[in-house]
Formats: C-alpha cells, structure tokens, sequence
C-alpha cells in the first residue's frame, strides 16, 4: 500500500488543527456572516 | 440512474451548500455556525442561501490580514483552510471539482446547450497557477493600505461565482446596495457573461483556465488516496474516453493528470475495454465494463 497519501492527509490534518486550535474557525466565521462586499463587485 | 448520478449528486450538493431558503423572507445571508466550515467547491459565502464559509475567500482573508495579524501576535496564516483543502485533496484529489462544486455544475449544464463546440488550447491549464499564486497568495499580503490589510484579488476582480451568487442576488434583496453600484461591479457582469458564453461553447474554460481552488487540489491528484488506474494490455486506443472527457484528457497518455476532475465519465460511461479501475487506499475499485474484448473489436 503506497504511504504517500497518508503522509500527506497526516501532514494536512496537523496543519488544520494548528489552525483550529489557533483559533481561525472563529475568523473564518465571523467573515463568512457579513456580507463581503469585494465578492459583489461592489466593495 | 447510474448515468445520472454524477448530476445528482452535483444537484444536491449545490442545494446543501446553498441551504439557506430562509433569504427570500430575511432578506440577508445565512449566519450561523455551519459557515465556520469552508465548502469543498468554489461556492460564494454572501451567496444569499450559502450555508458554508467559500475556501478561497477565506484563504484570501487570512493573507490580506497577515500582517495586521503578525503585529498584533495572533499568527493567523490559514492554516485552518489550507489544511481542510489538503485533508481533501490527499483523500480525493480534484474530485469535489467533478461531484460538489456548484459552480461546476453550471458550466456542464450550459455545455449541454446544443451547438457548435470548441476544445481550449493545452496552454490555458497553466492559468489558474498563476492566478492561485497571484490573486490568493502573492497580491493580497504584497499590496496594502494604509492600515496594512490587503484586498481580496481574486473576489473582487474576477470570480464570476460571486457575482452570479452573491452580486446579482444581493442587489435585488438589499435596494440599498444598489446606490453602491459603480464600474468595477459592471467589469464582474461583463466577466461573468464572458465565462457563461464561453461554457456553452467549452467545456467548463473557468475551471480548466482561471479556478484557483482546482489548480490547489490538482497537486494532490498523483499522490491522493483515490487513484484511477490504466490498464494498457486491455486498451484500444479507442480515444472514446478523450471524446468524453469534459477536461480533454487522453487516459491512455496520462491517467491522474493534473487536470483531471475525476467526474469519472471515462471510467463509468466510455471505456467499453475495462481499460481503467479505481483504487482507494489498497482497495481495488470496479473497473470499466467490458462490452467487447479488445480482439473481436479489432
């Protein structure tokens, strides 16, 4: 069985709890509520 | 059934990511907590009924926001985002291009439209590197204001899913917005027209020339937990699996390209020699069917 993409899904998963625990859910969340304007073309 | 179960569900997963049919009555976007998780596909968060957080929004976010984030110590880098999209990508490689990706399913149901039809010149698949490195990366931390943020590059000059979602929709639930309205929002029409009209003639020319997210997952298509695979000594060179195929790939010459959106049409509706399979962590997956053996055909 090739080890290649566990390394990879291992390395990923790590990187996404660092990013958890370093609280960027909340950052992520609290962009994703208001409406961004650049998206609309208008900001 | 089987033919259509790519299109079923891409039609689901388009209204789970826009599950929000609360926005005609309240008039603004979803805003609870389920959009602290970033959509797999390319899928506006202003969209009025988006339900989930759009990966490459995020991202850029995290980047424009990088040095006001340094200075005031939090190190926030979008490692949160990146390593959502990587656990995807080893899983499945491009596959939320070919199965989830909401934008995605428009441009294969305009190419449904009858007439005449034109393949995009090889070169144009280098595009959305350089418009993943520029627009999501480079741009947004390199070119600042005042206050050291930088700007969504990507959103705000180019992703015609934002304004189909999220521009359009919002102008006509919120008359307010429409008094901020000026050139760059008319530049974001006239690019959003341009890649429709293009999708009627060319198999989805967003993803395959501009789409950042697809350019991130398909690093990981060689090396994912999926893999698709060729088996030569049953192969005809028919070419059927090219003439089917939405991103024009020859699976003889390069089976996991990086172009490949694993929508699996090679595999489940054209080969007819049994000439490619799937494998899934060791698992071996069905193969194409055979309908004839290479000999009687020849």
């Amino acid at each position: 069985m090739r080890k290649r993409p566990f390394i990879i899904i291992g390395v990923f998963l790590f990187l996404c709890l660092i990013g958890t625990v370093n609280g960027e859910v909340k950052s992520v969340l609290q962009k994703a509520v208001s409406i961004c304007l650049d998206c609309m073309g208008i900001g | 059934m089987r033919r259509h179960l790519r299109r079923i569900i891409q039609s689901l997963s388009a209204l789970l990511l826009n599950g929000y049919w609360y926005f005609p009555v309240s008039r603004t976007i979803y805003q609870g907590r389920l959009k602290s998780i970033c959509s797999p596909g390319l899928n506006c968060h202003s969209c009025p009924a988006a339900t989930t957080a759009c990966p490459l929004g995020a991202i850029q976010n995290f980047m424009a926001g990088i040095r006001a984030s340094l200075e005031a110590a939090r190190y926030h880098f979008g490692f949160y985002v990146l390593g959502w999209l990587g656990i995807i990508g080893g899983l499945v490689g491009r596959m939320p291009c070919g199965w989830i990706c909401p934008f995605g399913l428009i441009q294969d149901l305009l190419f449904k439209i009858p007439g005449r039809k034109i393949r995009i010149p090889y070169i144009f698949s280098y595009g959305p590197y350089i418009f993943l490195a520029l627009t999501i990366f480079i741009l947004p931390v390199w070119v600042v204001d005042a206050f050291g943020y930088g700007f969504l590059w990507f959103c705000k000059f180019i992703c015609p899913a934002g304004t189909l979602e999220a521009g359009l929709p919002l102008l006509i639930l919120q008359p307010t917005l429409r008094t901020m309205v000026g050139h760059l929002f008319y530049i974001k029409v006239a690019v959003l027209f341009f890649f429709v009209a293009w999708s009627v003639l060319a198999s989805r020319p967003f993803c395959r020339t501009v789409c950042p997210l697809g350019a991130f997952y398909s690093f990981f298509n060689r090396a994912s937990l999926f893999q698709l695979k060729y088996h030569p000594e049953k192969c005809t060179h028919c070419e059927l699996c090219y003439r089917d195929c939405p991103v024009d790939i020859k699976f003889y010459e390069s089976s996991n390209d990086r172009r490949c959106i694993r929508c699996l049409v090679c595999l489940r509706e054209s080969c007819a020699f049994g000439a490619i399979s799937w494998e899934m962590g060791g698992l071996e997956g069905q193969s194409s069917r055979p309908k004839t053996s290479p000999v009687n055909s020849q």
